[in-house]
């Protein structure tokens, strides 16, 4: 023991870091380029992966990335930012399909009519059927926002409304794929900058004032169920837009929009990228979506690697990638005697 | 003495299980005034003030606070009117630089009903306000972490959370406890200047000797019941509030 050399690593904040928290990030290209890297990589190499991608079949999931990197940034930002642990992404993908086909096959409205309107109603009636669980503190969010997508599956089956089992079929397609390629990222990439804006503004410090701390929130003559409603709105919008951007991918619209899948795939994408810093769920599913589609010979299999990765992450790589990659980004390591 | 009514709390009551924490509660609270709240532990101080401010719910009893009666009002919305309070367990919140934790109360319907409030930008009032209480401006210390901030700095914060609301009631949960001689030395100062500035003050204390200093009335409660009431000095000259509170052989 005693002779033993102790070790410790220390981090020190990289000097263009330090100045580019401030107005000196414009002082020189350096600091500029320090800051502007990291996200053109992110801007330019979301952009052009439509380009990239060899054939339709890899130019659709693209399209399905995009809906589930959606979910994913809506989870972040429930569960990271205001403490709403949600697994509603079978919810608002299924609402927001649902809203926009009946739009669409019932109303005859077209699709630029059909996606907003899908998105704004299937976020408005989400918000309202959860609205009883946002007063409570607890799992039980989660637990409410994972039943519902089973019991509105087992209610349209059951009373076979709104096509039943079968599902509507015939609904205006997107058709360009260039053009569904594009909306998609666009909307993601509106998305994340949008919350990470959000998140860092006067109302986003309520937002997270909520999770830090409600009962400080309430003292400070802050409705708490009001902006969790209105966080909640958010993340369905999102959701919502998913859904109706899939049942018009497809031109159909079915339960398997509220399967389970949608609701547990943000977590292991979140767990993954990095939790709480909204891109890290971005670039969670742009790592886990075309692991999952190579895998797709494996069926079932691939909840078995699913698991295994979310254990892995949660057990032993808490952080996630982003936020290592961050601290590679802005510290610089090396090993100091103790 | 033609005072301005600010709170009336009437036959207030309230129990957990088979304790009753507050009964029959009855006050008068004045504009201007600064009423101190002692009693031994567990003798519903706190939970008085939880009465008052909403945070639980009342059994019994009607709260009229600026001639509107608040009984059953939600907490947000009392905080809203201007009556607000301290914890005495403080809760900051822990992941956001501490000059930002006054960005919610800055940031609520309140502050936001007013143009300054509503334009005005919040860091820089959020600064000002730290100043106030007594963090040094230029010091690095409100942009640390309110999680790593020391219990003295901590107190203060709470307090400054309070202020940001422009508060015309304030309940101070034992803001003294806990700090040191010379902190609770330079905290006196601040709550005078408080009730320069019109602010109304309820603190809930353990420490008498700066409570008496400041406070210009006193109740004393004992198992949830008022057991005095009336200007410092002479309160603490009945027996009952001796035997309750203090001991027999306490000299003043």
């Amino acid at each position: 023991m005693g002779n033993e050399i102790l070790k410790r690593r220390e981090r020190l904040d990289r000097g263009v870091k330090v100045r580019t928290d401030t107005i000196y990030a414009v002082s020189s290209w350096q600091e500029m380029f320090f800051l502007l890297v990291p996200r053109l990589v992110l801007v330019v190499g979301l952009l052009s992966a439509p380009l990239i991608a060899p054939n339709l079949y890899w130019q659709k999931v693209i399209c399905i990335l995009g809906v589930f990197a959606l979910l994913s940034l809506g989870f972040d930002f429930l569960s990271h930012f205001v403490g709403l642990v949600s697994l509603g992404g079978g919810l608002f993908i299924g609402v927001g399909g649902y809203m926009s086909g009946i739009c669409n096959y019932y109303f005859g409205l077209p699709i630029a009519l059909s996606i907003p309107m899908g998105t704004l109603l299937g976020a408005i009636l989400c918000t309202l059927i959860l609205l009883p669980t946002l007063p409570l503190r607890g799992v039980y969010f989660a637990i409410v926002t994972f039943a519902y997508p089973l019991m509105i599956e087992r209610a349209i089956c059951a009373a076979d409304v709104l096509g039943g089992t079968d599902g509507i079929t015939g609904l205006t397609m997107l058709g360009n794929i260039w053009f569904s390629q594009y909306m998609i990222l666009g909307v993601v990439l509106f998305s994340t900058f949008g919350l990470r804006k959000l998140v860092n503004e006067d109302i986003g410090m309520v937002f997270r004032g909520v999770k830090d701390n409600d009962q400080a929130i309430r003292a400070s003559g802050i409705n708490i169920t009001l902006y969790k409603a209105l966080a909640v709105f958010i993340s369905a919008l999102m959701g919502c837009f998913g859904g109706a951007y899939l049942t018009h991918l497809y031109g159909w619209v079915g339960v398997s929009l509220l399967a389970t899948d949608f609701s547990i795939f943000p977590l292991v994408a979140t767990a993954v990228g990095g939790p709480s810093t909204l891109v890290g769920s971005l670039i969670g599913c742009i790592i886990l979506v075309p692991i999952s589609e190579t895998l797709r010979a494996f069926g079932a299999l691939r909840i078995v690697m699913y698991s295994l990765i979310l254990i892995f992450f949660i057990a032993y790589w808490r952080e996630g990638l982003l936020n290592w990659l961050i601290r590679k980004y802005e510290q610089s390591e090396h090993w100091t005697r103790v | 003495m033609n005072k301005d009514l600010l709170l009336r709390v009437e036959n207030l009551n309230r129990s957990f299980g088979g304790v009753k924490a507050v009964r029959s509660m009855n006050f008068d609270l004045f504009r201007g005034d600064i009423l101190g709240i002692i009693g031994p532990n567990g003798s519903g101080k706190t939970t008085l003030l939880n009465l008052i401010t909403g945070f639980i719910a009342k059994d019994s009893g009607k709260v009229t606070y600026a001639s509107r009666e608040i009984t059953h009002w939600p907490a947000h919305k009392i905080a809203d009117a201007g009556l607000v309070r301290t914890f005495q367990v403080v809760r900051p919140y822990s992941s956001f630089a501490t000059y930002k934790n006054l960005i919610p109360p800055l940031f609520s319907p309140r502050n936001r009903r007013t143009a300054r409030g509503r334009l005005g930008d919040r860091d820089a009032v959020a600064i000002d306000i730290l100043e106030e209480v007594g963090f040094e401006r230029e010091s690095a210390v409100i942009h640390k972490l309110a999680g790593t901030l020391p219990l003295g700095y901590l107190k203060r914060l709470e307090l400054a959370r309070c202020l940001a609301m422009t508060p015309e009631l304030l309940c101070c949960d034992e803001v003294f406890s806990g700090l040191s001689m010379a902190e609770i030395a330079s905290m006196v100062p601040l709550l005078e200047r408080l009730r320069r500035n019109g602010i109304t003050l309820i603190m809930v204390e353990h420490r008498l000797r700066e409570l008496f200093k400041i406070a210009n009335r006193l109740i004393v409660l004992n198992f949830g019941e008022k057991i005095a009431d009336g200007i410092p000095q002479e309160v603490m000259k009945k027996d009952e509030v001796r035997k309750a509170y203090l001991g027999e052989e306490f000299a003043l």
